[in-house]
């Protein structure tokens, strides 16, 4: 599902004394199955962005396009759940929201709620467990007796069920340990493929925009700030530094690399393996 | 004289369940600062409640300042071990600023002049002073964090523990409570314990603990650690970019005489081999 | 929603109310709330509005939010006093509103009822108006106090007080958080039948208080680190002094009441 903002403003308790204008004149583009890294300080309106996505708010002005989804002002959607069907939000640490008294009725939660078949809730529970990585013998347990890392895994299957087109996820590693983070960075990658689903990642993680998304957008106080591919956002480091953000650490390295040797060192999708052999070849090669 | 020191120290909730530490021994020097690093679950946290006597041993023995910890003497203790904890609301007790910094004075009966002072200086300290009136509903994460860091430095302990106190923040957020704690223990002789799991903050330490499943898996220096990146990866943790790179220069065959620690080693060392040349 | 009712807004104009001690604004608005009852005549009345529109112009707070904030209170008010024209029939009759014959008594008492109740509401405001709730807080712990010798728990209560304050926008941001979660998962809060609509809150509530409990567990964690165990040998930061502002505001107030209460019918 392509998803278009159209110059959307959003504002906070308008014609107050606490007005507060959270998204200003945005506007772009996100083709279907892409991955979108979208990054921004606390206060730069992703999250405003993101309750757009599936309907929770409307916009001031302008107008959102999602699929054949239009939101404007003004103007109840018509089919505001069918749309929360098709965007799956998972939103920071959703392991907030578990609340039945078993991992598989948690599951089966949000397929009941859009009115999916029982036979088919059963199905699609067993599959998304299994597409997060939790074991059958969990399902029966309850969900508040699990770990951190379990307890989110089965919100994410609990998302993942009703089966969207398109899934936002807000900081989804935050509060794991490197191996957790990793894994589950990994896990919603496999499932963005196999599913060919849209995929929107908020994240303060520019190591994870470089290594997962097609185009970075960039917001600042509500505005668009930058927006493109992450080697066209991260080879600007002083735009993002003005924003109080900064470019992945292998980015880093190559600027400081290219002063000290007084040549380019340019980022060209290399790996660290790759990046040494690079740096070796310009210190020397030693085995002359 | 050591600041803390665990003697074969083992944890468990109840008689009938496992240990979740088990035959914990290290020490921690005044001034000193140490990290300790493991993945989730491998009793960080843990160690962390047992050094002010937020819990008690199991079996084994600890000692502040070379004095026995126990259930007679703990409240010496806790003005001696402050703490800071991961979640920046739920340890925030004062309706503003001021209200927050002044909890840990007035449960230690200090006399009310004395105590606006001590505030007044450690919200200083923590460059919060601007916000002495605010409701923490107005503070982001970082600030709020800094706020309970004054709250510690308040009651002038000889030990600061921040337990993950950075895990829930935003980069920026992060900066500022490395870059504060970086200050304080400057200025101050204050030992400081930094519980984490992110191995940039753990290579700014003087010493490192690292945790795998209730035991200690190695004490060492940011420096020697990093040098273990198979291992580390092993037991869920990885190393630094550098170190990274490092291990695959090393690799190659390029001769790095010691284990760089910064982006800036690193490259000095190129530099010199490119240079020889 | 916030605009309309102004019972229990702060509004910081920092004027000498607003510094005023608030135990001596609760006590005043106490005693102000039993003595206008023994006004029976137009000079104590007369007293007694004085003192309150006084009063109100000493806060600093524009009159049309006073005003717009009563907005409720008003309805109330008339309702009263029609109430009164309707069934009071004492006095002579004054005149014939169809067919209905209005007594000169009925429309004193409505009026005196009206003003009573409107002063009362006013009075009251302005101690919310006037005082953070944490001042107030303080002041219900400090006028408790002597409750302390019958081992009524006077500290534990203000400190639960003060946490609730504390706590009740970081609740809300947590309703509203997993408000949004559950909408996300299909559930539909504002639509449906009654019955749907109250399960509907079950997925809200339970993870609600799962993390109270669990903010609560990490609070008490928390304050046992930084040293709390009870009440006992505690120092304050929040000095409550009364100062010559509070002995004046005590002083003119007592000297209205007393002439209020001196000039009264007595017959």
């Amino acid at each position: 599902m392509d998803i278009t903002f159209e110059k959307v403003d959003y504002t906070y308790q308008a014609n107050s004394p606490f007005e507060h204008k959270a998204l200003d004149s945005m506007s772009f583009h996100l083709p279907t199955g892409s991955v979108t890294a979208i990054v921004g300080h606390t206060g730069s309106g992703k999250s405003t962005l993101i309750q757009h996505l599936n309907g929770l708010i409307r916009p001031t002005n302008g107008k959102v396009r999602i699929g054949d989804y239009v939101l404007e002002p003004k103007k109840k959607p018509k089919h505001a759940k069918a749309l929360r069907e098709k965007v799956g939000i998972v939103f920071q640490y959703p392991e907030h929201q578990l609340f039945e008294e078993t991992v598989e009725k948690d599951i089966a939660f949000g397929p009941r709620n859009f009115g999916v078949p029982e036979q088919e809730i059963q199905k699609r529970v067993a599959e998304s467990a299994q597409a997060v990585g939790l074991r059958a013998d969990l399902l029966k347990r309850s969900p508040f007796e699990l770990s951190g890392g379990q307890m989110r895994r089965v919100a994410i299957a609990g998302i993942l069920a009703v089966r969207p087109r398109v899934l936002v996820l807000d900081e989804p590693t935050a509060g794991l340990d490197p191996r957790g983070q990793k894994e589950i960075m990994d896990m919603f990658y496999r499932i963005h493929q196999e599913q060919q689903l849209t995929t929107i990642l908020v994240t303060h993680s520019m190591e994870d925009a470089l290594a997962y998304a097609d185009q970075v957008l960039v917001l600042d106080k509500g505005k668009k700030y930058m927006e493109g591919t992450p080697v066209e956002v991260f080879s600007q480091r002083q735009a993002l530094q003005q924003v109080q953000l900064d470019v992945p650490e292998m980015f880093q390295f190559l600027l400081k690399a290219s002063d000290r040797f007084g040549k380019p060192v340019a980022y060209q999708g290399q790996d660290v393996e790759r990046l040494a052999e690079q740096l070796a070849a310009l210190a020397g090669d030693p085995n002359e | 004289m050591h600041a803390i020191e665990f003697r074969n120290v083992s944890f468990r909730y109840e008689e009938d369940q496992p240990y979740v530490l088990r035959n914990v021994s290290f020490q921690v020097e005044t001034g000193e600062w140490l990290a300790i690093i493991g993945h989730n679950g491998s009793g960080k946290s843990t160690i962390a409640k047992l050094m002010n006597g937020l819990l008690f041993p199991s079996e084994g023995e600890i000692f502040i300042n070379d004095i026995p910890l126990t259930e007679e003497n703990i409240w010496e203790i806790r003005s001696q071990v402050g703490m800071v904890f991961q979640n920046p609301d739920n340890q925030f007790v004062g309706t503003t600023v001021r209200d927050d910094v002044a909890f840990g004075l007035e449960n230690r009966g200090v006399p009310r002049a004395e105590m606006m002072e001590r505030i007044t200086s450690s919200l200083e300290q923590v460059r919060m002073h601007d916000y002495l009136l605010h409701e923490p509903y107005r503070l982001s994460g970082g600030q709020k964090q800094r706020v309970a860091i004054a709250g510690v430095l308040a009651i002038s302990p000889r030990v600061i523990i921040l337990d993950e106190a950075t895990a829930m923040l935003d980069p920026l957020g992060r900066k500022e409570i490395l870059d504060t704690v970086h200050r304080v223990q400057a200025e101050q002789q204050i030992g400081l314990i930094t519980i984490t799991h992110d191995l940039n903050e753990v290579m700014q330490a003087e010493r490192v603990l690292v945790m795998n499943d209730g035991e200690v898996w190695m004490t060492t220096v940011p420096r020697e650690l990093v040098k273990k990146q198979t291992e580390l990866q092993q037991i869920g943790l990885d190393v630094p970019f550098v170190s990274q790179l490092a291990h695959a220069l090393q690799k190659l065959g390029v001769p790095l005489t010691e284990e760089p620690i910064d982006h800036e080693e690193l490259l000095d060392t190129l530099w010199t081999l490119h240079s020889r040349k | 929603m916030n605009n309309l009712l102004i019972v229990g807004q702060y509004v910081p104009t920092n004027s000498i109310v607003h510094r005023m001690d608030p135990r001596v604004k609760m006590l005043i608005i106490f005693f102000y709330v039993i003595f206008i009852f023994f006004a029976n005549n137009v000079i104590s009345y007369s007293l007694f509005t004085l003192f309150a529109l006084g009063s109100t112009i000493l806060t600093k707070v524009p009159w049309r939010f006073i005003v717009k904030g009563l907005t409720p209170v008003w309805f109330l008010i008339v309702f009263t006093f029609i109430l009164h024209l309707f069934v009071t029939r004492e006095g002579s009759v004054l005149f014939n509103l169809f067919g209905l014959q209005i007594y000169s008594g009925a429309l004193e008492q409505g009026a005196v009822i009206s003003l009573r109740f409107f002063l009362l509401i006013l009075l009251t405001s302005l101690l919310t108006l006037t005082t953070t709730p944490i001042e107030i807080t303080d002041a219900v712990e400090s006028l408790l106090g002597p409750l302390r010798r019958f081992k009524f728990p006077v500290h534990e209560l203000a400190l639960m007080m003060s946490i609730s304050l504390r706590f009740i926008p970081t609740l809300l941001q947590e309703t509203e958080k997993i408000s949004n979660a559950q909408a996300s998962r299909g559930v539909d809060f504002r639509t449906g039948p009654f019955r749907e609509r109250v399960r509907a809150v079950i997925p809200l509530l339970v993870p609600l208080f799962v993390s109270a409990f669990k903010r609560a567990e990490e609070l008490a964690m928390a304050m046992e680190a930084r040293g709390y165990r009870g009440g006992e040998g505690r120092t304050k930061l929040r000095e409550l002094r009364v100062v010559k502002r509070d002995v004046a505001a005590l002083v003119c107030f007592i000297v209205i009441a007393a002439a209020a209460l001196i000039t009264r019918d007595y017959s």
